[in-house]
């Protein structure tokens, strides 16, 4: 067990852990057993905070890139379907093809991989992948939601901007930001919770190594797949509570931001 | 001359192309809706780029395609008014005149408060631009524009948001407030009174290119063709066979007409604004007379509006004559046999 919560290699150990399933699989030989669970021990919250920790960083990641993608995207003068269509492409394919083409990039021979492996930096099969995943999963719902927003800003309004002797920046951040606050919320909240729920590429590149990558997606997979329905429940309540709250608390600060702003008219 | 523009732009099957130049003063440019007026305001502004062409002003070049000169909007210092006025709503309205207020400002708080002032938003500072009705907002922006102290003055359409009881007030108001404004001001409308009323000179502006220009007064008393005689409110325009130097047949009409001096060679046309045209109920001595019968009336507030037409005129719209007659006047005639007189010093020639 303890070699398998710390391998020595990823490759070599998800090699040995479909050895250790073909092994075990006697009673359902569907079943992948990736490590054994003991009922008596007390719950091991690791993934609460493996979770919480990666999709509030995802998220971070997510809310800049989306931004300047959408920024960018909205200025393009040529190929913008190209574009559009490149950076919307985590959210129309499969996550495993997503992870498949991550482990690519990042894996030891992928283009980012071999530049890291020359700084003895490893990715792979670690909580670092599973923010990669994230990121890369969550980045088109927020690119899009913002993007979209974008494209309704009256252009007018721009144009005064201009006339008026703003400078570009000045007037991305003055005057096209603040008036995109609800979809800039709206995208924001979406991309954390698929950033939580994120399993298949976050499988593919960062494994499912208990304390270190397992986050409550993969747990509930794993606790099922072992046959431990209690722990399974206990990560599904869990899972639906953060969902919940974190919902209500978005939907708490965005109906405020409506309320002020019905006070203002703008809705 | 202050301002020079010479500008080509295509736009799929409509061309603007258009050359024309304004001293420091309020030129009004009329056109009926598409016909690139606020296209060109656009360019001038920077807001569009013309494929060819050159816009100076006051010895600035803003753009020359030969030149490979187009200087960005926030550089030209020109003041653009549109016509949903573009304030930026979730700004309060003293931040929005901030904002465009020049950096080199020393004390932008008191250039502010001065804008404020002059458009009468001193009780407004801190709302928001949909807590105002469409007067306040329009003068909020005029006190943006004013603030952000520009060399020229561009009004695209500035009263056609407003309710027409509204417009009266702020056109006087508008013309207050820039009183003191010392370049160039252009004004885009379809609204030919709104420009007779606030503008020294006017360019008339059909599909793409100018029919006339010229100071406001010369445009309406002589407008040239038949474009810019009808966008300057002429009714009745008519086919003209020169006779003579002095006299020519209105096919239309079946009538002969004087005219006071010598007709240009040019003339294609004839026309008559509807006020200038007069009723007797005897033929007299009036030169231009013919009878007519009565087509139809129409009772407006303060006046009558009947339309004519001689006996062996063209039927249909062609040959009627519309004419704007006191209610007085017409209530005395109408019973009568008519005669229509067109006066020689109101005929318009046109191409």
């Amino acid at each position: 067990m303890k070699a398998l919560a710390s391998p020595p290699h990823p490759y070599r150990t998800a090699n040995r852990l479909i050895t250790v399933s073909g092994s075990r699989a006697s009673g359902n030989p569907a079943v992948i057993v990736f490590f054994s669970i003991n009922k008596e021990a007390a719950m091991d919250y690791s993934p609460l905070w493996i979770s919480l920790k990666v999709a509030l960083l995802a998220t971070i990641f997510t809310f800049v890139f989306g931004i300047l993608a959408a920024r960018y995207v909205v200025r393009l003068k040529r190929f913008q379907g190209l574009i559009d269509g490149l950076f919307t492409l985590p959210m129309i394919l499969p996550p495993t093809v997503v992870g498949f083409i991550l482990l690519l990039i990042f894996g030891k021979n992928g283009w980012i991989g071999k530049l890291l492996g020359l700084m003895n930096v490893t990715v792979v099969f670690t909580w670092i992948a599973a923010v990669i995943a994230a990121t890369v999963v969550s980045f088109p719902i927020l690119y899009r939601t913002v993007r979209g927003a974008f494209e309704e800003v009256d252009a007018d309004m721009i144009h005064a901007a201009r006339t008026l002797g703003l400078k570009e920046s000045a007037i991305f951040f003055r005057i096209v930001l603040p008036n995109v606050v609800p979809s800039l919320i709206a995208g924001t909240i979406l991309a954390f919770a698929r950033a939580l729920g994120e399993f298949g590429t976050t499988i593919m590149i960062a494994g499912n190594i208990p304390g270190r990558t397992q986050t409550m997606a993969v747990a509930v997979y794993t606790a099922v797949q072992a046959g431990n329905r209690e722990l399974a429940y206990q990560w599904m309540l869990i899972i639906c509570a953060i969902s919940f709250s974190s919902m209500f608390l978005i939907n708490l600060v965005n109906s405020r931001h409506r309320r002020n702003s019905v006070r203002r008219g703008v809705l | 001359m202050a301002l020079e523009v010479n500008i080509r732009k295509k736009l799929g099957s409509f061309t603007l192309d258009v050359a024309f130049s304004a001293k420091a003063e309020w030129m009004g440019i009329l056109g009926a809706s598409g016909c690139g007026k606020s296209m060109t305001l656009k360019c001038i502004a920077g807001i569009e780029t013309p494929d060819a062409g050159y816009i100076r002003y006051n010895g600035r070049t803003l753009f020359d395609s030969a030149q490979k000169i187009n200087l960005p909007p926030r550089l030209r210092r020109v003041g653009y008014l549109f016509q949903s006025y573009a304030l930026f709503p979730h700004m309060t309205v003293l931040k929005n005149i901030m904002i465009g207020i020049p950096r080199s400002e020393t004390n932008p708080m008191s250039v502010a408060e001065q804008a404020m002032e002059r458009l009468c938003l001193q009780g407004l500072a801190s709302k928001r631009p949909d807590q105002l009705s469409g007067g306040q907002q329009q003068r909020v922006a005029l006190a943006r524009l004013l603030a952000s102290q520009p060399d020229m003055i561009l009004l695209d359409e500035p009263f056609s948001a407003l309710d027409s009881h509204l417009k009266w007030k702020l056109e006087q108001e508008l013309t207050q407030a820039m009183s003191s404004f010392r370049g160039t001001l252009l004004m885009v409308s379809h609204n030919r009174d709104e420009l007779y009323r606030m503008c020294e000179t006017l360019c008339v502006f059909d599909n793409g290119h100018i029919d006339a220009a010229g100071g406001m007064h010369d445009v309406f008393k002589n407008p040239g063709t038949v474009q810019a005689a009808l966008l300057s409110g002429c009714k009745n325009i008519c086919r003209a066979e020169i006779l003579s130097s002095r006299t020519l047949r209105a096919a239309d009409w079946d009538m002969v007409l004087e005219l006071p001096r010598p007709i240009p060679p040019d003339t294609r046309y004839v026309g008559i604004r509807r006020h200038d045209v007069r009723l007797h109920s005897a033929l007299g001595t009036h030169a231009n007379t013919a009878p007519v019968h009565v087509i139809g009336e129409v009772d407006n507030m303060f006046s009558y509006v009947a339309t004519v037409s001689a006996q062996n005129a063209a039927s249909g719209e062609a040959g009627q004559i519309e004419c704007e007659t006191g209610k007085e006047g017409w209530l005395k005639l109408r019973e009568k046999p008519l005669f229509v007189e067109l006066p020689k010093e109101y005929l318009l020639l046109l191409r």
